[in-house]
């Protein structure tokens, strides 16, 4: 017998705190952030990967120097132990994005595999020739390049959502994208990885329901940072990845309709993922284990199931809510360094990402300088060129939070900002 | 105001040298770092073996730039089997500065545009 198909069994969701988000409390809980150093360490770097709270590196040693052992196979004792660890990971998850059912939850290795799930899998099965799929231009290349691949092996046609000046997708064109009926997936980014842009992925998923496309959400950026209800958003796949969410590297998670996930076919082909296999022919295990070929990555899905407990009890309300505290005060702190130029919305329509450019310096020599005052921000393209491109500037420098970031850390980023425009003064 | 950014570095940076387009190289290249998107363009003429004229442009850091400038302003007139025997050393004593990993990559852009289209040569990992 299966693990039970109910979301309930990893008990009741804790309550939202009452007292006030306090960072400095919440900051002492990850080991790397309170390491005594040289110089102190201010880390904006939350976008491209999250630091782990004690909790979750706990989970993780506990489940190697404890029970140890292949899943879903043994009958012997840790090998039980092991197999109730995934999947109680795995309910903690379906709760936390409130999927119908823990069934709908497939592990991959992250966002980018959850994705190429979908394209594989479900765009081979889905997809002929002359259809088109619906993009946006602020799509990190996770989702883009899987889509181009498929493009290219089945000839259809890619589609883009316009976006705003200040980085806004104008989604009164919408309609007309999808108005010949040939249009059968829309594909975008919840919260975008450069911009900070929060995309009303519940009206896009309204508009193309509408036209009868799929809805495909890559969430990498806002499961780990403001409240998920999958049914509530409307889409039909959400990807999303642990590292980003205080969990450990190596494992994401593809949540997909039932009805959808039932009748595509399987992504990897291997062992887990079949229900009996002869020389010539295989049939498929049932969900969501059909998706999950070989063994998977145990330690880490515990250590994500770890990740969501704690980002659970801190509340995901709050949690958004401290980052967008953040992203307005840095806005603010930012319009005082002259030649500073803002990429993206208003402090009211973004998440906890701040990217910028700094005429006369280039974004490298920026994060350089910076890092010589112990801040570490992310320069370059942030594996979004077509976005640059569209910005007109080839590479940015980018500040992002989470719950363990400080005003004290933003008060660091601006001193750093005008040590480098003095160095670099004509 | 520390090693990185010593005042050689920055004043190529400010006032580069060899720098713009020749009207019909003998040779042209460009490449880019894909990383963070530096990109450099190098024109030459030959003459007698040597690099007779050289001119360098594109966009990118301060250590991509000033690399370009200060490999150019070395290299115009010299025999070409001196320049192609320039190394990743050359290059970081020229900058005199010691780099990690990731800034390697934009030190070392010019030369490695200046081989590949010089001689057909691609730096293997261990030149660069």
């Amino acid at each position: 017998m299966r693990e039970s198909d109910r979301v309930t069994t990893a008990g009741a969701a804790p309550a939202a705190p009452a007292a006030a988000f306090d960072a400095a409390r919440v900051r002492q809980d990850f080991p790397l952030l309170m390491a005594r150093r040289e110089k102190p360490m201010v880390y904006l770097d939350s976008a491209a990967t999250s630091q782990k709270p004690q909790a979750v590196l706990d989970a993780m040693q506990r489940y190697y120097t404890t029970c140890n052992a292949n899943i879903h196979r043994g009958v012997y004792g840790i090998a039980e132990e092991a197999t109730a660890l995934y999947e109680d990971a795995r309910r903690v998850v379906a709760r936390f994005l409130h999927a119908a059912s823990p069934r709908e939850v497939v592990f991959t290795r992250n966002s980018t595999e959850a994705l190429n799930l979908v394209a594989h899998a479900w765009g081979r099965w889905a997809l002929a020739p002359g259809d088109a799929i619906v993009l946006t231009p602020m799509e990190h290349h996770s989702n883009l390049v899987p889509w181009q691949i498929l493009a290219t092996e089945r000839q259809l046609e890619l589609r883009f959502i316009p976006i705003s000046g200040e980085g806004e997708l104008q989604l009164d064109a919408l309609p007309a994208l999808l108005a010949d009926g040939r249009a059968k997936l829309v594909s975008l980014v919840h919260i975008s990885n450069v911009l900070g842009t929060v995309n009303d992925v519940a009206e896009v998923a309204r508009i193309a329901h509408a036209h009868g496309a799929t809805v495909c959400v890559d969430a990498s950026q806002s499961a780990a940072h403001m409240p998920i209800d999958v049914q509530s958003l409307g889409a039909d796949f959400v990807a999303c990845t642990s590292h980003k969410m205080l969990g450990p590297t190596g494992i994401g998670v593809l949540w997909g309709r039932r009805a959808l996930l039932e009748a595509m076919p399987p992504f990897l082909g291997g062992g887990e993922m079949i229900r009996e296999v002869k020389l010539t022919h295989s049939t498929w295990n049932e969900l969501p284990w059909k998706f999950e070929a070989g063994t998977m990555a145990i330690a880490e899905a515990v250590g994500l199931g770890a990740a969501v407990r704690y980002l659970e009890a801190l509340g995901m309300d709050a949690v958004f809510a401290h980052d967008r505290e953040l992203a307005t005060l840095t806005l603010e702190r930012l319009t005082d360094v002259p030649g500073l130029r803002l990429l993206g919305p208003p402090a009211s329509r973004r998440g906890g990402v701040v990217a910028f450019t700094l005429e006369g310096v280039h974004p490298h020599d920026i994060a350089t300088v910076l890092d010589q005052g112990g801040v570490c921000v992310r320069a370059g393209h942030h594996c979004a060129m077509p976005l640059h491109e569209h910005l007109g500037i080839p590479a940015s420098t980018r500040a992002s939070f989470h719950c363990y970031s400080c005003p004290e850390d933003i008060d660091a980023l601006v001193a750093g900002l005008h040590r480098a425009r003095a160095v670099f003064a004509h | 105001m520390d090693d990185l950014f010593r005042e050689t570095i920055l004043e190529h940076h400010r006032h580069p040298r060899c720098h713009g387009s020749l009207p019909s190289p003998d040779v042209t290249y460009e490449d880019s770092n894909p990383l963070c998107g530096d990109r450099v363009r190098i024109d030459v003429n030959l003459r007698d073996g040597r690099i007779a004229e050289v001119r360098w442009s594109g966009h990118g850091c301060s250590i991509s730039q000033a690399s370009a400038s200060m490999l150019c302003e070395r290299i115009e007139g010299q025999p070409l089997e001196d320049v192609k025997a320039l190394t990743r050393t050359d290059i970081c004593d020229m900058l005199g500065i010691e780099l990690g990993p990731v800034r390697l990559k934009c030190a070392m852009l010019a030369l490695k545009t200046l081989k590949a289209g010089v001689y057909g040569l691609r730096m293997d990992e261990e030149d660069e």
